[in-house]
């Protein structure tokens, strides 16, 4: 079906139903999952006739670690480090959505300040996951100096959080109605500094590739999704978007601080490979708008939940030196107290840098979820892959994959 | 039809033969988006009656709306109507339950295993599945360099 609506005519005997018949003369060509175009380990199975994929048959699985299976023995404090395993491309943004949706279960309100933070780590997230997933596509396609400048502002901001929480990889950063660290001042001038000296590399890296020839040949009408096709089949975030689906989760059910910022959505309407990158690209600048504005209006005042209401973690310095901070602290780690938990279940999702990702967590009045259920925006995009590749040349797959941000870790979880 | 709201979200809990129309009925009412579909299973929860509880998570592109759809099913062979012919996005969702909680869809075209190996028999996130110790490595075929 996808065949007929390639923009390229295709000349190919497996177009005529008679010759499809017999496959015999079909290559079929395994890729992955050990392979550097897949980036991570996932598996295809390309049905080729000479360059053309016929079809392709997605495979799963070669990282699945269980881990909602382990999402029901930690408590709601544990769990954080096991998402952040899972899109590890942007670990805080999962943070953010595994304890939003854990903070809704118990009903917890967060402090101004915290949302703020959040916030702003949020957008961190989604600009170093852009500046990864565009450049991977630009050196999939042959462009490794624009992968380059990605990548150093990628340290950039791993340099950040690492100054933030003293992890720049698996951070682990939020806790239930808080943070793990407030933000110092140092923090908040690596930040500003980072917002001064990006847009000139974004500037350069949209002169490097966005009207690249080579680039735009092997991006544009490659891997077309449709409007329908791409609500059908539940595409989120920048790939529904690229196909003309204007749902952000940051404007249509805002969560965290987004209702205070102005910022544009940003949609194309072609649905390539091209306009992915495009839209990625657009969404680094909004951040860019809404990281600015958090910045400058940051709340003051207590960064966590106060300790009188038992919901976060205290410091370690109300640890030490409060009756109060000592008493929470231990009753939170206590196995038979805890958190207040309900027998209740509770959905809650945040705009990841993918799409949608979203965590189903079933509470039973124990300190562990009883069900933690994660909605990860790779899966819907990965079964979307063989309508995207056929008719398209195996050269194109690289393309396609790169564009869909397919992260194995958070597919097979 | 029962329907309780928690946190502000609604839940709308349909028999389980009455599954596929109540959702196809939803999807043509404005429930365009399948956003997931998952599966509980209540086996040690207080107050449970039956064991699997289906989710789907359904949302609209146009007004933003969701709502949740419970379907309860019960061993032995627990089975529901399979949703693609709805929406494409139920596929995979469903086999991955399918391959992680063993509950049939009957009219799914293309029921697999999805994350477990095919020669895997259990069903893992089931509560009677341990988290470790059952050693499942046992089941799969030794491979040696002669077989190669």
């Amino acid at each position: 079906m996808a065949i007929a609506s390639d923009p390229r005519p295709l000349v190919s005997d497996a177009a005529r139903p008679d010759a499809a018949r017999s496959e015999d003369y079909l290559w079929t060509l395994n890729f992955g999952p050990q392979h550097p175009a897949t980036h991570t380990t996932l598996r295809l199975v390309l049905k080729l006739e000479g360059e053309r994929v016929v079809d392709a048959l997605p495979e799963m699985g070669y990282l699945h670690s269980g881990f909602e299976k382990i999402g029901e023995h930690l408590t709601f404090n544990q769990y954080v480090t096991v998402s952040d395993r899972m899109n590890y491309i942007s670990p805080m943004a999962n943070n953010v959505a595994w304890h939003h949706a854990v903070e809704k279960l118990l009903g917890i309100e967060l402090t101004p300040r915290c949302k703020y933070i959040r916030t702003i780590i949020a957008e961190l997230a989604r600009i170093s996951d852009h500046l990864l997933c565009n450049g991977a596509v630009g050196l999939d396609t042959g462009a490794f100096t624009f992968f380059l400048y990605g990548f150093y502002q990628r340290e950039v901001i791993y340099d950040i959080f690492e100054t933030l929480c003293g992890a720049r990889f698996t951070n682990s950063y939020t806790r239930v109605g808080g943070v793990s660290q407030d933000f110092t001042p140092l923090v908040i001038e690596k930040i500003n500094t980072f917002l001064r000296t990006f847009p000139k590399t974004l500037d350069d890296m949209e002169r490097l590739l966005t009207r690249n020839r080579i680039f735009v040949d092997r991006t544009k009408g490659v891997g077309v999704l449709s409007k329908a096709d791409a609500i059908n089949g539940g595409a989120s975030g920048p790939v529904a978007r690229a196909s003309g689906v204007t749902r952000d989760l940051r404007k249509d059910d805002p969560y965290l601080a987004y209702e205070d910022f102005d910022f544009q959505i940003c949609c194309a309407s072609s649905g390539d490979c091209y306009a992915r990158y495009l839209v990625r690209m657009q969404e680094m600048r909004e951040s860019l708008k809404i990281l600015r504005q958090a910045l400058d209006n940051l709340p003051g005042g207590p960064v966590n939940v106060g300790i009188d209401q038992r919901t976060a973690l205290p410091t370690k310095k109300q640890v030490y030196s409060t009756i109060e901070g000592t008493i929470s602290h231990f009753e939170l780690s206590m196995g038979n107290r805890g958190f207040e938990v309900p027998c209740e279940e509770a959905y809650a999702a945040t705009e990841a840098p993918n799409g949608e990702l979203g965590f189903y967590v079933v509470g039973d009045g124990g300190e562990s979820a009883y069900r933690a259920r994660c909605r990860p925006p790779a899966l819907l995009h990965f079964a979307l892959f063989p309508q995207l590749i056929r008719g398209h040349t195996l050269s194109d797959v690289v393309a396609v994959l790169g564009s869909l941000n397919i992260i194995a870790a958070e597919l097979d979880r | 039809m029962d329907t309780t709201t928690f946190r502000g979200q609604t839940r709308l809990v349909v028999p389980a033969q009455m599954s596929l129309e109540v959702l196809g009925f939803l999807r043509d009412r404005g429930f365009d988006l399948l956003v997931d579909v998952t599966c509980v299973d209540y086996l040690e929860y207080r107050g449970a009656k039956q064991r699997y509880g289906m989710v789907y998570l359904l949302a609209s592109t146009a007004t933003n709306q969701r709502l949740t759809v419970r379907v309860f099913v019960d061993d032995p062979e627990p089975t529901v109507a399979s949703v693609v012919p709805l929406w494409a996005s139920a596929n995979w969702l469903e086999r991955e339950v399918w391959d992680l909680f063993g509950i049939r869809f009957s009219g799914h075209p293309d029921l697999r295993r999805l994350v477990m190996p095919e020669e895997f028999t259990a069903h893992p996130l089931r509560k009677d599945y341990p988290m470790q110790g059952r050693g499942e490595r046992h089941n799969f075929p030794i491979l040696t360099r002669e077989d190669g």
